[in-house]
């Protein structure tokens, strides 16, 4: 049976309440708050910290594809799938494929991967989704947005949720769109697209598989279904005769309406709480609606060790205000030094860079970073081993760097001593810099570092632990 | 063994431009008036000039021979321009006196110049790095790296740090050439706004321009020239460079810099220096950040380790202390026109083994170390001068 074998999700810690929105525009506001991604992430950084979780305890040289699915993808041309596959240090000779343009696109891979695994073409595929959508300034869409990531590793050994059965529409209708050029998402007409595109999709892809499947509303245990807003999809779920408490919470009050991975998001909240045997029926929306019916299996239970969405909805830290937003959002922005850098110099260390590897000395057994000729500590020549570093570590020592380049200041800078071996400079993001202490732990996370030499260059940071210890 | 350079090189004339944001003068004007200033106090002129060093680390001040050549008009002589981070000017200096002691030249002009302003007043200008991810760092973070360590292991705060820029400044008030002119109290420091934690603004030295120059020779010609037999002995020289990146470094423990313990240990052998906190009689040491000059006195061997922050406290280093340290202001008080600093502690110590430190003359005034330290505490230079 082909299903989900481990889950993994993302949620950016900084949060801004929708009364500051509604406050900063003089309109009303709606409940909650969203999730904002800080102004180092971006839908690829997410997609990597989601992966990450997923992977937590697998060896990820067992990964034979790698899907990505975003309508937010950092670059128009150039795949993301290749630099997440690098930063979660996939093996080379995988197929990776990036799912993109439409807010189906995260169920599309998964069926995807499904397939491929059906095939035999592949054994293990991590299907990532995430976006970073903004909504215009003053409307409604800016307020219900936020941000956040996926992870799924679908697999035909040890599944936690075996996909039963899957059911796929396509429809031309122009829902929500952005051009090539265009920075906010548009939107049609909201009624019609409530009525004839969201509404009529998403029933008639559920409806079509409960009835090909010949398998009652009741006798699903969560209906985990995409909502575009915090309405329109109660009333679908009624029509198609299901009860409100078989409706997942689609967070929209605590992270908003992710887009590409939201149906996915909300699946694995599902499949935290979820007890072996019951049946969980997804469907998603754009462009069309694909619908999966699913099973749990006892399975489920290994994988209640901290992964998964909740843990990261509940770490968080609110944004000031919305002026903070707009400029770690890129909505205003101020002139920016030119950093300099380079695509070969980039390339040439990706293995350090991306996929984190220091290096052992054969001689004195001292692991170190960055990766060189010749040992830091006993100067032995081209006796070096490559090693993966551990993505977490304690701060030997630390600044606050005032005269850095970046936002905002001061720019925490450790030196920090990872587990396992190897010393690192990074800069930490994600704190509060006036707790930073020495012999602190901290975690790796995967940031957007600039934007030099015109592409996006991306490293390593640290930040305080997110998750509690499982 | 090989043959040290003590007593083999004379120091007979110097010469240093006001210290400070000289925003109407450019490294031609700089060089012209530390290097004429020089050649008056040693009695010499142009054409006596067989070789030339000028120390400058920024690319924008300038580069190659032609740094110091065209500013000059110094032409068809050898002439280099030397970098090597802070150290630059006194590397400059140490590559001169090999030159004399080699007994290739007669009289040569050592020099160092930065022009810094032109490129703004926000700390030090970028240089670009060659690893363009892994992340810049400023020069006051470089060392708040080793103040944030020694809060921890030692127990020291900032107003262990306090005591180094209130001497420093005391001091600078009474020189005339000093950028920083004004004594300032604890609580000035304490106050001060945060430039990279926990270094805030008085325990960084400033950005400055100026320029320094010093004419060499042999002892035995020295005499012949302006100060007669009062020209000063180059006892030791030496340089030792260690990582440039020690915050990637397993072993690097952040509470002293080996560059400085090396170049040190060199330099007393040269020397012949047994005890150097008995035997230095003062010295003019790298202050660049407050925490820099209390562990350049451990790692000089001024004190023992870890006791730096009660030794600066003790006043053992005040211009009428045990061992006066930084008796001009330091960089405190000149700022650091990197190329130019080495060249202008060697000014200061000729000028005080002279007695000629007039207003802040030590009294003891045998021999005098000067000790530059470069990057994140990557390069050191200590020379120490002797009267003759």
């Amino acid at each position: 049976m082909v299903g989900i074998r481990s889950f993994g999700s993302y949620v950016p810690k900084l949060r801004l309440s929708r009364k500051e929105i509604g406050d900063a525009w003089g309109i009303p506001s709606a409940p909650g708050e969203k999730a904002v991604a800080s102004w180092d992430e971006d839908s690829l950084t997410m997609a990597v910290e989601a992966g990450l979780d997923c992977l937590r305890d697998f060896d990820s040289s067992l990964v034979d594809g790698l899907y990505f699915a975003s309508t937010t993808a950092p670059y128009k041309e150039k795949q993301t799938s290749s630099v997440i596959a690098a930063a979660l240090d996939l093996r080379r000779d995988i197929q990776t494929a990036d799912f993109t343009d439409s807010l189906r696109a995260g169920t599309t891979g998964l069926r995807a991967a499904c397939d491929a695994v059906k095939s035999g073409s592949a054994k293990n595929v991590l299907v990532v989704a995430s976006d970073c959508r903004l909504g215009e300034p003053q409307t409604a869409m800016e307020q219900l947005f936020g941000d956040g990531a996926v992870a799924l590793l679908v697999s035909d050994e040890d599944v936690a949720a075996g996909i039963d059965a899957v059911h796929s529409i396509t429809d031309e209708f122009t829902g929500p769109w952005r051009k090539q050029d265009d920075t906010y998402v548009r939107q049609f007409e909201a009624k019609l697209d409530a009525t004839y595109g969201y509404a009529r999709n998403v029933a008639e892809s559920a409806s079509g598989l409960l009835k090909r499947e010949r398998v009652e509303p009741k006798s699903v245990t969560k209906l985990i279904l995409y909502a575009p807003d915090p309405k329109s999809f109660m009333g679908v779920a009624k029509r198609l005769g299901f009860e409100m408490n078989q409706l997942q919470d689609p967070l929209l009050l605590m992270v908003g309406n992710t887009g590409t991975p939201q149906c996915l998001m909300i699946l694995v909240a599902a499949l935290e709480q979820a007890k072996p045997g019951d049946r969980l029926l997804v469907v998603s929306y754009g462009d069309g609606s694909d619908a999966l019916l699913m099973t749990v299996t006892d399975r489920v239970d290994a994988l209640r060790d901290g992964k998964g969405v909740t843990p990261y909805i509940e770490s968080k830290a609110m944004l000031p205000s919305y002026a903070q937003y707009t400029k770690f959002r890129n909505i205003v922005s101020g002139e920016r030094a030119p950093i300099r850098s380079s695509t070969v110099t980039y390339w040439r260390d990706r293995k350090q860079e991306l996929n984190l590897y220091g290096a052992r000395c054969k001689q004195c057994g001292v692991l170190q970073y960055p990766i060189g000729r010749v040992c830091f500590e006993c100067g032995a020549k081209d006796e070096m081993e490559e090693v993966k570093l551990a993505k977490s570590g304690k701060v030997f020592t630390f600044t606050l760097d005032n005269l850095a380049i970046g936002m905002p200041l001061p720019v925490p800078r450790l030196v920090v001593d990872l587990n396992g071996g190897g010393r690192i400079f990074l800069e930490m993001t994600d704190c509060e810099p006036e707790k930073i202490e020495v012999g602190m732990p901290v975690e790796l996370t995967f940031r957007r570092m600039h934007e030099g030499a015109g592409f996006y260059n991306y490293y390593w940071k640290a930040r305080p632990p997110r998750k509690k210890e499982a | 063994m090989s043959e040290s350079i003590k007593d083999r090189v004379a120091v007979m004339g110097v010469g240093c431009t006001k210290f400070g944001e000289l925003w109407e003068k450019d490294a031609e004007d700089l060089l012209v008036d530390a290097v004429y200033a020089a050649y008056e106090d040693a009695g010499v002129t142009q054409d006596d000039i067989e070789a030339a060093w000028v120390g400058i680390m920024y690319p924008f001040t300038g580069m190659a021979g032609v740094s110091l050549a065209d500013p000059l008009k110094l032409y068809g002589k050898p002439n280099t321009r030397v970098e090597n981070f802070c150290a630059s000017g006194m590397d400059a200096f140490r590559n001169a006196c090999f030159s004399i002691a080699a007994g290739v030249y007669d009289i040569v002009l050592v020099c160092g110049v930065e022009k810094i302003l032109d490129q703004g007043s926000r700390g030090l200008p970028d240089l670009g790095s060659s690893q363009p991810v892994m992340g810049d760092i400023s020069a006051p973070a470089m060392f708040a790296l080793a103040a944030t360590r020694c809060f921890s292991e030692y127990g020291w705060n900032k107003e262990t740090l306090a005591h180094v820029p209130v001497k420093n400044h005391h001091n600078g008030a009474k020189h005339p050439k000093a950028h920083f002119r004004k004594e300032i109290t604890k609580d000035d420091v304490l106050n001060a706004p945060m430039i990279a934690a926990p270094l805030g603004r008085y325990d960084c030295c400033a950005v400055s321009d100026g320029a320094a120059a010093l004419v060499l020779s042999r002892p035995d010609l020295a005499k012949k020239f302006n100060h007669k037999d009062d020209y000063v002995l180059v006892k030791a020289n030496a340089l030792a460079v260690h990582t440039g990146a020690p915050m990637y470094k397993p072993s690097f423990n952040y509470i002293g810099f080996p560059a400085t313990q090396d170049a040190a240990k060199s330099a007393y052998e040269q020397a012949g220096i047994s005890n150097p906190r008995k035997e230095i009689s003062f010295a003019e040491v790298h202050d660049c950040f407050s925490i820099t000059e209390i562990l350049n006195c451990e790692d000089l061997q001024f004190c023992r380790k870890a006791e730096g922050g009660d030794f600066v406290a003790s006043g053992a280093t005040a211009v009428d202390g045990e061992l006066p340290v930084n008796p001009s202001g330091g960089l405190k008080c000149f700022g650091h026109p990197i190329g130019a600093t080495g060249c202008r502690m060697l000014y200061e110590v000729t000028k005080q083994l002279q007695g000629r430190a007039d207003g802040y003359q030590v009294k003891n005034r045998e021999l005098g170390l000067a000790h530059n330290l470069g990057g994140p505490g990557s390069v050191c230079s200590v020379t120490i001068l002797g009267q003759h």
